[in-house]
């Protein structure tokens, strides 16, 4: 805590402690490749894609209060635009320039039109709307191969073209001054340099009027609207912009992964989206960040258990895939009763939850007063 | 007419079953106001458990009569759930209680996860099937068919429902969870144990779970450890459907839900020209309640919910 205070106080401490980070970020997907392989340089790459992802939905959720189930199908909109439009499913190869802010452009489109009939329900009842919406979408993609065959159905698209910048394709090693950087880690600048303009899209965001509005209808909804928030309008926004930013990952996660079906599409991933803004934090960035860092890469982790029985036990005692979502769901019931208002806790977040303890303590105490 | 009568009826055997797991998710909504997600799972244990007890009673060559063996695979799932849905409670959502909303939810998934996986590790990867034990007899009713089976599932659901409703509307438990639904606060204070309403809560919903469990995997003839992800789905978009927290909202809604997906798989083909196929029966379920939730936003029988005051 006393070095943050450092940081924001001493501006020339400020600025080494971000070039020492700007290294490291550079530096991060060889430092990974030396110390864990290259699989966990594409696991870093999935992380980030899913940072954005958590960004997005945190708009929706965690800014304007709206619980949405179904976030996955704007990915999924973002990812299918790419895939039909550059891949020889349609002997389509638009560049990944025009593609990107197409994508966010449609799943913004989506957003609206998932948020328009949605404006007066409320809470749970949304949620069952939003996660309808979601499945709607994965249906029609497994289904819209007859009589016209514009998805190619439960096989997905296939061969989708790498993204491409000035000429050069990222699905092959680049070579700059006798250095040759492997694909996957330019995709990680790529995504590291979208995620962090994402990132600052949600700090400008937080503190801008629309993030005020956000907040205040999801305090209350009816005295933001005696304020003068146009709460209508307010909330299609919230849905726009966060299904925007599942657009554009989605399309780098075409792009990227070269095949996707509606299979990568399913409840699950909206859910597991959900949980990472919830147990990071919701509405705080930082927070939101690191839950999408650790639930990527947790059940990765986990997949090293088998090993490590090995050397316990000296066998193996049980299969290590079953046990690793066995892990991860007691680690999301672990986390939730330590830190019931996520992992970092947004401040307003956190002080409301102490005040109501608060408040909760001295009623008690106020009982306890009147037995004496 | 025939495929009418018989997609009706097929719909309202389906919704019957909806409609007792959809009370298991209406009812600990009516008094906590929490998603208890973890309920469709309840139901596949409740399933796998009878399954393993029938199994194991048919391996030993018992000689009974295929209801007998079915009713003691139920008898065996019943507690096993209610332990199981009063254990979730005081694990999972208990200590949240004053915590934000969405934190029990995440629980509600984390033991969701846990319990598909300890499923899975107990009774395996695979489809389970369920013994032809039970009698298959057929019945003419005006040119559509009725199994045994289906005339079974209907009429135990239908008891289990009445059943349920004598309890909440005329017992002394009944009054004291409908007002710890209204007001735990105030239901403390006139004497009620809110505690233990909410632990019975629970547990009536997973023994509603189990017997639903049962039925549907005799129905189906299968079990499977993920069935009860689907299933809790679309129980709860039946709740919803009738307006959650309502428990005759409930039992309307999973009906309703279950005629609206066998009619809505024999005719979407015809409604569109051969253009939309019977794959389309789920995206039917969720068109009817969007539209139903943009009409009635609290749901066909919900109360209407004033604005926070």
């Amino acid at each position: 805590m006393a070095m943050l205070l450092l940081l924001r106080h001493d501006r020339r401490a400020a600025l080494a402690a971000l070039l020492v980070v700007a290294i490291l970020l550079a530096a991060l997907p060889f430092l990974v490749n030396l110390g864990l392989g290259k699989t966990w340089v594409r696991i870093l790459d999935f992380t980030l894609l899913y940072v954005m992802l958590a960004l997005g939905l945190n708009i929706v959720v965690g800014y304007a209060g709206l619980l949405d189930l179904g976030y996955i199908a704007f990915y999924a909109v973002g990812a299918y635009l790419y895939a039909l439009l550059a891949s020889p499913h349609f002997g389509l190869h638009l560049p990944f320039w025009a593609l990107l802010p197409l994508g966010a452009l449609l799943a913004g489109l989506f957003g609206m039109l998932l948020g328009a009939p949605t404006l007066k329900l409320r809470g749970d009842y949304l949620a069952i709307v939003t996660l309808g919406f979601g499945e709607i979408i994965r249906i029609f993609l497994n289904n819209l191969n007859a009589p016209v065959n514009i998805t190619n159905g439960p096989q997905g698209v296939n061969l989708i073209d790498p993204v491409a910048i000035a000429g050069h394709s990222f699905g092959q090693t680049w070579s700059v001054l006798g250095f040759s950087v492997p694909g996957l880690y330019l995709y990680y600048y790529l995504f590291l340099a979208l995620t962090l303009g994402v990132i600052a899209v949600s700090i400008r965001l937080q503190d801008s009027r629309i993030g005020r509005a956000w907040v205040a209808i999801r305090e209350d909804e009816v005295a933001a609207e005696a304020m003068g928030i146009n709460a209508r309008n307010i909330k299609l926004l919230a849905f726009a912009m966060g299904a925007a930013f599942g657009g554009v990952a989605g399309g780098l996660f075409a792009g990227f992964q070269g095949f996707i079906s509606p299979e990568s599409f399913n409840l699950m991933e909206s859910i597991m989206i959900l949980c990472m803004v919830v147990l990071g934090g919701m509405g705080n960035i930082p927070g939101v960040i690191l839950g999408a860092v650790l639930l990527t890469m947790l059940p990765e982790a986990l997949r090293y258990v088998g090993p490590l029985e090995q050397a316990l036990f000296g066998r193996v005692v049980v299969d290590p895939a079953d046990l690793r979502m066995l892990l991860f769901g007691l680690a999301l019931v672990a986390v939730m009763l330590f830190r019931p208002a996520g992992l970092l806790p947004s401040t307003r977040r956190r002080r409301e939850f102490d005040s109501s303890e608060a408040v909760l303590a001295q009623e008690q105490a106020s009982v306890y007063d009147a037995h004496k | 007419m025939d495929i009418f009568t018989q997609q009706l009826i097929n719909g309202l055997v389906l919704g019957s079953v909806y409609a007792l797991v959809a009370l298991g998710y209406t009812m600990v909504y009516g008094i906590l106001e929490l998603i208890n997600f973890a309920h469709g799972e309840v139901v596949m244990i409740g399933a796998m458990v009878a399954l393993a007890v029938i199994n194991a009673l048919l391996g030993a060559g018992v000689d009974l009569p295929g209801l007998v063996i079915a009713s003691l695979g139920l008898l065996a799932a019943i507690p096993v759930c209610a332990l199981l849905g009063f254990s979730i409670e005081r694990i999972a959502y208990r200590p949240l209680r004053k915590a934000p909303r969405l934190a029990p939810l995440i629980t509600a998934i984390g033991v969701s996860i846990v319990l598909q996986n300890v499923a899975m590790m107990v009774w395996g990867k695979q489809y389970i099937s369920f013994p032809a034990i039970l009698p298959a007899t057929r019945h003419q009713v005006g040119g559509a068919t009725v199994t045994d089976l289906q005339l079974f599932i209907f009429l135990l659901s239908c008891t289990v429902m009445a059943a349920l409703w004598l309890l909440v509307q005329k017992t002394r438990l009944g009054r004291a969870m409908r007002a710890t639904a209204q007001s735990p606060e105030v239901a403390g204070l006139m004497g009620v144990n809110v505690n233990t309403v909410i632990s019975i809560t629970f547990i009536l919903g997973a023994v509603l779970g189990a017997v639903a469990g049962v039925m549907v995997s005799a129905y189906y003839g299968l079990a499977h450890y993920y069935m009860g992800f689907m299933l809790g789905l679309k129980a709860f978009t039946a709740a919803v459907l009738g307006g959650i927290g309502n428990i005759a909202g409930a039992m309307l809604g999973g009906l309703l839900l279950g005629v609206i997906e066998s009619l809505g798989a024999g005719y979407i083909g015809d409604l569109s020209g051969g253009f939309l196929g019977s794959n389309y029966q789920d995206v039917f379920a969720f068109l009817v309640l969007i539209l139903v939730l943009t009409l009635r936003p609290s749901g066909l029988l919900g109360e209407r919910v004033a604005e926070r005051a």
